[in-house]
């Protein structure tokens, strides 16, 4: 994954709690292969009518907010259905960061495997600066995952709670599997005292 | 004397390859499930980098999502679909992954396909890139779903990095009334935690209801377990479980059978063991249910009405909830059997297996699909299929004018061509009633097998307590 060390961008409020994978990229999309990229397929049913059109309700098809690279969401973004292309699809749109108060699990864990920034802050924090966001005319914020602290539009900071490995992780931009394998031997002489304890677990 | 213990936690011990400072650990993976779906850009990523499956014997892949249930002997049409399933057998190949394709009778849905195979055993970690994963924890199996990064973490390492989940504990306590069934107590215990109670947690499922469940319906239970948030369920096996599996093709034989039960007997959670959440449930008390929205925890009883959204205090859930009522097409106050249905999806991991399918055929025998209604009814593994017509319950399926197809995920998520028409009103035997889930503005009711089967008949949802 790319390194993600800090970012200030634009933030978009994103109304609704339990948005599920399933809003964020529906199922069919997922037999696409990734390398034409899936940014284009972001809350595909939320932002366009059956015949295509942009629907101008959705915050993203409003200005500024199209051009946002961090959304702030309500309960439960992400819960549902384990598919990285949710995660996928958001990154390749642009999105850098999510913040809400709080996450679907595996979601939670595909972002931080894709250096998609979830960070979890007070239910109160989050509904205040929505209606910040929305009103207006301040809409950066800044995360910074070195200091660990988000700065919101109105000058206040929050810290940035992350677990230390997968800020680290993300931080250097490791690949997390020639990570595991530099336990390799860890691995191998848990496996072979394993498997002679548990014979019928070998197929 | 050791800590008692939950049976998360001894899972979760006996399988820790390391454990850092700060939590961290690197849990040992027993058995990989992969489909087509999750896990070409993780074979992808092997390829790139030169690595190899790292047990090729711990990993079983299956098609599932995307693949017809209508014949498939003259191929795939769909292209993007074709595509998938060909690289997933090319991968299974490539990698030395056995793999079960589409006309193979063991085809089905994975979560179905674990436990009829005997691949899925008690006190084993599984994963796969599904987050309905999760079915396998009726066996006592620590069993969570993952995404693709994780999928290509466990192919090249047999491990997975993890934090320790909390513990939850549902106790459902006395005997379900006729005509209540498994679904209808996860749909309740949703209904009370929602569906991001559960999270950071695995949920352990206890009492005398869930003791008294068959191994289908104790899969239903954990089946829906992600739908409470909850990353995995959990049920202590027991001798249900061990009559389940004993002789399932991948199963232990002779000794290490013998050695694998002592070795299950111990797994249940031990007496004072601590739970960090608790919730009990009266089974006696539980209805038959319908969810009315568009989240699982939606839920009302049969015998209800749809709920006014404007009796929520919360101004966010209040909102969410009206925009869930506009969606579906439906106004306060309406009674639930005053709700009538286009179509009828009776299948899926939840309640795809041959009991669901005998419970449907008892109910429909003799029977006639409502006019206004097309039902379908897809088996979850060619097994499950197989023995269904073994006992005749394709010929009472087809002569009361359901649609019998072939095995998969089907219109539980509309991968392949079984879709909901836009605004097509459903009762569906799957887990997920989420915007679109069944297809582009579908609205989708969960229901349990008996449920489903009473609403193709009427043609409108009924009190099947007191039905027919």
């Amino acid at each position: 994954m790319d390194a993600f060390i800090r970012e200030t961008a634009l933030a978009a409020p994103f109304e609704g709690s339990n948005v599920d994978t399933d809003q964020i990229i529906p199922a069919r999309f997922l037999k696409v292969d990734r390398t034409v990229g899936y940014g284009s397929f972001l809350f595909h049913d939320l932002k366009f009518e059956s015949d295509g059109t942009e629907r101008p309700d959705f915050v993203l098809n409003q200005q500024p907010f199209r051009h946002a690279r961090i959304l702030v969401t309500d309960e439960n973004f992400g819960c549902g259905s384990s598919r990285e292309g949710a995660v996928y699809a958001l990154s390749d749109y642009g999105i850098k960061a999510l913040i809400g108060p709080s996450f679907g699990d595996i979601f939670y864990n595909n972002c931080l495997k894709n250096g998609l920034i979830p960070v979890r802050l007070p239910h109160d924090v989050v509904a205040g600066l929505r209606e910040d966001l929305l009103r207006g005319p301040d809409r950066e914020i800044s995360i910074d995952l070195d200091s660990q602290v988000v700065t919101l539009p109105d000058g206040t900071l929050h810290n940035l709670e992350i677990d230390p490995f997968w800020r680290e992780c993300i931080m250097k931009g490791v690949d997390e599997v020639e990570l595991t394998l530099g336990y390799l031997p860890e691995i191998e002489s848990f496996e072979a005292r394993y498997l002679d304890e548990m014979k019928w677990i070998n197929r | 004397m050791a800590k008692p213990r939950t049976m998360y936690d001894k899972i979760f011990d006996a399988h820790v390859v390391d454990r850092q400072d700060d939590g961290t650990c690197l849990l040992y993976i027993d058995r990989h499930l992969v489909h087509e779906v999750t896990s070409p850009q993780a074979f992808e990523g092997l390829r790139l980098t030169g690595r190899q499956v790292r047990q090729p014997g711990k990993t079983l892949a299956v098609v599932d999502h995307n693949v017809p249930t209508t014949d498939r002997t003259h191929g795939i049409e769909d292209p993007e679909s074709a595509i998938q399933v060909e690289t997933l057998a090319q991968n299974a190949r490539d990698f030395g992954v056995e793999y079960f394709n589409e006309l193979d009778t063991r085809q089905g849905i994975v979560h179905v396909v674990g436990p009829e195979q005997g691949f899925t055993l008690p006190g084993m970690t599984i994963v796969c890139g599904d987050s309905h994963t999760s079915t396998h924890g009726a066996f006592g199996a620590l069993a969570h779903g993952i995404g693709t990064s994780e999928v290509e973490h466990v192919l090249a390492t047999q491990t997975l990095i993890q934090n320790k989940a909390k513990n939850y504990r549902v106790t459902v306590d006395g005997v379900l009334p006729e005509g209540v069934t498994a679904k209808d107590i996860i749909l309740s215990i949703i209904g009370e935690t929602g569906t991001a109670g559960g999270t950071g947690h695995v949920m352990e499922y206890a009492g005398e209801a869930i003791r008294a469940l068959s191994m289908e319906g104790r899969m239903t239970v954990c089946n829906m377990a992600i739908e409470g948030g909850a990353r995995a369920g959990l049920i202590a096996p027991d001798e249900k479980t061990y009559a389940y599996l004993k002789d399932r093709p991948k199963a232990p034989k002779g000794e290490a059978w013998d050695a694998a039960v002592r070795y299950w007997e111990t797994l249940a959670s031990d007496e004072g063991a601590h739970f960090d959440t608790e919730l009990r449930l009266d089974a006696a008390s539980l209805p038959p249910i319908v969810t009315w929205g568009t989240s699982p925890e939606d839920v009302i009883s049969v015998a209800g009405a749809v709920p006014d959204p404007d009796r929520i205090p919360a101004e966010n859930k209040r909102i969410s909830k009206w925009r869930a009522l506009d969606y579906m097409g439906l106004k306060p106050g309406t009674k639930i059997t005053d709700i009538t249905l286009d179509r009828v999806f009776i299948g899926s991991c939840t309640n795809g297996r041959i009991e669901d399918l005998r419970v449907v055929a008892k109910m429909v025998e003799g029977k006639r699909v409502h006019d206004a209604v097309s039902a379908m009814i897809v088996p979850g593994s060619g097994i499950v299929k197989l023995q269904a017509e073994a006992e005749g319950l394709d010929k009472i399926f087809r002569a009361a004018g359901f649609d019998w197809r072939e095995p998969g995920c089907s219109m539980c998520l509309a991968m392949n061509a079984d879709r909901l028409a836009p605004g097509e009103r459903c009762a569906s035997t799957s887990n997920r009633n989420f915007e679109g889930r069944q297809g582009f503005k579908g609205r989708t009711h969960l229901v349990s097998p008996a449920m489903a089967a009473a609403a193709a008949i009427a043609g409108r949802f009924v009190d099947i307590r007191t039905w027919g």
